[in-house]
């Protein structure tokens, strides 16, 4: 096979490349600034993120069914696109967290906008995959910048070993990955997601195949932080700085809903029937590990690790009807998770100060006293990931419900609400605590005079109600991607 | 007039307020006197909805309708029937009793309770408005935030369970309902309730919604054996929180199942209306005789609610019956007039009475009978106002609660003698709890000595337990206006229950 290099291809990659080269450029103006000047490297970062997101915008593909480029290599369509948008715009809201965080802890280097930077390359190339290369090599740009990110705080021990064994299972997981990639490759000798669509059912080794899939659905649901793959995430979470773990929890999620439908449905898609009971094992075990565990959590952010896992559970349901309006369901649950996640975390970074996290559920006690306008933001990002109407979770909540029984999913989704309303009472125990208990000490703590940061969570936040009211362009745009 | 959105203006009025309340409020005095101009001028707004409704005619009126969700078909879709405009009416005027009532004992936070209370308001008219099932349930849902804050931040000592109680038992039943309604949608393709209640649905469908909508109703109503977040809710709530409670939050109960269980399962609720019947005889007398043994005022007055609530489960259920194995639909009309009267009236009785019980908390901060005694003595006017409510508790003919009671005993008399022999018991059991709370609490000697010094009613208590007592008596000497208002709706339901679906 020759590679013939059409010049129109680097059209459909243009925001990567432009991105790519933003980030390099701000890493040669980084060398050259003083730490007290870092901000001019912040401001550079959004301001790269912005005209991505803008290129993005401008280059959606005409055609419904897109575009591929590089040989297949790389899809540009409706679905990347949406991704896309929003890898970026919850990039570009860690940053706004992270400023004053970061810097309060003097971890502010130029190093943390540009592992931040590379994985949202990485990201992009990841939703774009139209190749297992493809695929891998995002997914592998994503989670070396991650592990470095989580080791970013050097003097932490909990954060070491967090990135420890956050390298060290991932690494497992991209073996797994790569494993069952191999398999794919060496029964249908392509490794070009639509030509392994085409052929998977005419395989004379469908064995192979079978456990080539079972190797990648492992892969991915460990990305994915999907049970029982799940034990590296609460760890993660509570020992990455929170400013971190806003960014791996949010955009890391989309882009790892993009790995899943790129690999499952683009490449694996004739092999529905085989991996939609795997789907709904993790399913179920994710609903119910994340819901039980996430009770007995007094670490507001592991329990906001466990609620992720239950989260993954939910949006899997949206997976197992194998249907364009499921994966719709789906793409529309992990936006709005990831938008009301960012929420949760950015309040804890904006609550704490230097020498004190605000991260034990205690320390939110009495917050309506000192703060009622955060207290509400806070109250509503838990409410809405409670799924609770009038609120963005719920209506992500009814779609995946909705695509499980038109699915015949009956009991999956039963299994569901069940788990829901045991999910309820951890998010109303943060609930309780901002506004029915006393706070702890009355010394009034300022909080962080950082403008940009508070407007930005307090649009973030409104976002949630906003977005609940009138999610029907939202709601649109997904099933625009996914031609439904 | 017909143009002008008044179901939407209903609805966002007193939830604008509400965010005013929250921007201005810094000083409790602006946020006492917003609030109450917000929810006066939510009442005023609420008359011409029952002066401009055409009774005659009946049917939805006052309708609008935008599309909402368009990938969904869920409309934006409000319209009111006569049952509707009698809720909605019954929600604004106590709205404004609950406002002034908390003048006085809410001193915390006031601009967030004031708040609070506007949004709940706001979305129970949403709730008896809706016409799209979806929106319905969005309002249903939504209702629980405002309150789960009321309880948990203004109640008593055990507010935060009792609070998550409410919240999570109260969730647990509707999120089952959600399930209903999916499937629903799957089957029509849309969320308007019209055309769930003309779809076609087989035996075994409509069995399983009619069992997931029960869930979601029979706990928010609360029928006996799911009534056991009432109690605790009721006890820890502040005084405005239980009026609103259940003055109007059990109503959406027995208004739901109007609204969804008997258009869209009839065939399902006909065969096992007896579980409900069941279920509602229980209340009447279990309950009843529970009620009797408490030594908690308010405990006692909660599960007099459960037991005067089972009354309009009864009369609802008891109509299908009648429609369809008597084919008595004059008697199926009653029933159903009944159980709406019978809401209306207990909307009024029981929010006068846990208003009467925050008077007299407000003073000596026990809710415990025998602390009490001889309140006669020190407060005759509020003597007065106690036993002219609980007359209207135990059903004494010329108030509003014997109307109600005495129109389903007759209704269910002519389905089945056995059944209204059973609910007649409600006369002698209420009697008895009610009275001989009067007996502890009013009458007798003052054996408490602070109790000889409380003060007497102040203005803005005579207002509140005035209008209430004014209302009561009105509905019960003349109750001819609320059941016009709502006969040919009533007609309709029950002439819809006579085709059968499968």
């Amino acid at each position: 096979m020759t590679i013939q290099f059409n010049p129109a291809d680097l059209l459909a990659i243009l925001p990567e490349l432009v991105l790519l080269g933003a980030t390099c450029a701000i890493l040669l103006i980084d060398l050259f600034l003083k730490p007290s000047q870092r901000d001019i490297t912040h401001w550079l970062s959004i301001a790269a993120i912005a005209v991505t997101s803008f290129l993005v915008w401008r280059g959606a593909p005409e055609v419904a069914q897109g575009v591929s480029a590089f040989n297949g290599m790389f899809k540009h369509d409706g679905i990347s696109v949406v991704l896309k948008q929003f890898v970026l715009l919850t990039t570009g809201l860690s940053l706004f967290y992270a400023r004053n965080y970061m810097r309060e802890r003097s971890l502010l280097f130029g190093e943390f906008y540009l592992l931040i930077l590379f994985a949202t390359i990485g990201m992009m190339l990841l939703v774009s995959a139209g190749s297992l290369v493809t695929a891998y090599l995002g997914l592998e740009l994503l989670a070396l910048s991650s592990y470095a990110l989580v080791a970013l705080n050097r003097q932490s021990a909990i954060s070491a070993e967090a990135a420890i064994k956050y390298f060290v299972l991932g690494a497992l997981a991209s073996g797994l990955l790569l494993y069952g990639m191999s398999m794919i490759y060496g029964t249908t000798g392509t490794l070009d997601l639509a030509a392994i669509s085409a052929q998977v059912n005419q395989v004379e080794h469908r064995g192979w195949l079978a456990i080539g899939l079972v190797f990648i659905v492992s892969g991915v649901a460990f990305k994915l932080g999907a049970a029982p793959f799940h034990m590296w995430l609460p760890d993660v979470y509570h020992g990455a700085p929170t400013a971190i773990a806003v960014f791996i929890g949010s955009a890391a999620k989309v882009a790892a809903f993009g790995l899943l439908y790129r690999l499952l449905e683009g490449g694996l898609g004739p092999m529905s029937e085989h991996w939609t009971p795997m789907l709904a094992l993790l399913s179920v075990l994710s609903l119910a590990v994340g819901n039980l565990f996430a009770i007995a959590q007094s670490n507001l952010k592991r329990m906001l690790a466990y609620s992720t896992i239950s989260h993954i559970g939910f949006m899997l349901l949206g997976f197992v009807g194998g249907s364009p309006a499921g994966y719709s369901a789906a793409m529309f649950y992990i936006i709005s998770y990831t938008m009301t996640a960012t929420v949760a975390f950015g309040i804890i970074a904006l609550l704490a100060r230097a020498g004190f996290e605000c991260e034990e559920i205690d320390d939110f006690k009495g917050l309506n006293q000192r703060s009622p306008w955060y207290a509400a933001i806070m109250g509503i990002s838990m409410f809405s990931l409670a799924g609770v109407p009038p609120l963005f979770g719920f209506f992500a909540k009814l779609l995946v419900l909705k695509s499980a029984i038109d699915a015949g999913f009956l009991w999956l989704a039963i299994v569901a609400i069940i788990f829901a309303i045991i999910g309820i009472y951890y998010y109303l125990r943060v609930v309780k605590v901002m506004y029915f208990d006393a706070a702890a000490d009355d010394a009034a703590v300022p909080l962080p005079a950082d403008l940009p940061l508070r407007w930005v969570i307090s649009l973030n936040g409104l976002a949630l109600v906003v977005l609940g009211l009138a999610w029907g362009p939202l709601f649109d745009w997904c099933n625009r991607a996914f031609g439904v | 007039m017909a143009h002008w959105p008044l179901l939407s203006v209903l609805i966002w009025l007193p939830i604008v307020g509400a965010i005013l309340v929250l921007a201005l409020g810094r000083d409790a005095r602006v946020a006492r006197w917003l609030s109450v101009l917000v929810t006066l001028l939510t009442f005023v707004v609420s008359l011409p909805l029952y002066s401009g409704y055409d009774a005659v005619a009946g049917g939805m009126q006052f309708a609008e309708s935008h599309l909402w969700i368009g990938g969904l078909k869920a409309y934006y879709g409000l319209a009111v029937d006569g049952i509707s405009v009698a809720l909605i009416v019954l929600t604004t005027f106590t709205s404004v009793l609950v406002i002034i009532g908390s003048w006085g004992p809410i001193n915390k936070r006031v601009s967030q309770y004031m708040a609070a209370m506007l949004v709940l308001e706001g979305m129970l008219i949403g709730i008896f408005a809706a016409t799209d099932a979806l929106l319905f349930y969005v309002f249903f849902e939504a209702m629980l935030i405002p309150m789960f804050i009321i309880i948990g931040v203004w109640g008593g000592p055990r507010r935060v369970y009792a609070t998550l109680k409410f919240f999570i038992y109260t969730f647990l039943g509707s999120i089952f309902m959600l399930i209903a309604l999916i499937y629903l949608h799957m089957k029509t393709g849309e969320f308007s309730l019209a055309a769930f209640a003309a779809a076609p649905l087989s035996t075994t469908e409509q069995a399983w919604l009619f069992f997931g909508f029960l869930a979601g109703f029979a706990i928010k109503v609360p029928m006996w054996p799911v009534h056991t977040w009432l109690p605790d809710a009721h006890v820890e709530a502040p005084t405005g929180g239980s009026v609103i409670l259940a003055a109007i939050m059990l109503k959406v109960g027995g208004y739901g199942f109007i609204r969804f269980s008997l258009p869209i399962t009839p065939d399902a609720s006909q065969e096992y209306a007896w579980v409900v019947i069941a279920m509602s005889l229980i209340a009447v007398v279990y309950i009843g005789y529970v009620a009797l043994v408490q030594d908690d005022m308010k405990k006692l007055v909660a599960y007099s609610s459960v037991a005067h609530m089972a009354f309009v489960t009864l009369g609802i259920f008891i109509t299908l019956a009648l429609v369809r194995e008597h084919a008595n639909p004059d008697a199926a009309r009653l029933g159903m007039q009944g159980a709406m009267v019978q809401m209306i009236s207990h909307g009024f009785v029981s929010g006068a009475m846990f208003a009467c019980i925050g008077v007299l908390y407000d003073r000596l901060h026990t809710r415990m009978i025998n602390e009490y005694g001889g309140v006669m003595n020190v407060m005759p006017w509020f003597g007065g106002f106690f036993i002219l409510f609980s007359m209207a508790n135990c059903g004494l003919p010329g108030t509003s609660g014997f109307v109600g009671e005495f129109m389903v005993i007759l209704a269910s008399f002519q389905s089945n003698p056995f059944i209204a022999l059973v609910a007649a018991f409600t006369l002698i059991i209420g009697a008895a709890y009610t009275l001989w709370l009067v007996k502890r609490v009013i009458f007798g000697e003052v054996t408490n000595p602070k109790v000889a010094k409380f003060k007497r009613l102040d203005a803005r208590e005579w207002i509140v337990l005035g209008s209430f007592a004014v209302a009561v008596l009105a509905l019960g000497i003349y109750p001819k206006p609320l059941t016009d208002l709502m006969d040919s709706s009533v007609l309709q339901i029950v002439n819809a229950l006579m085709l059968s679906k499968a």
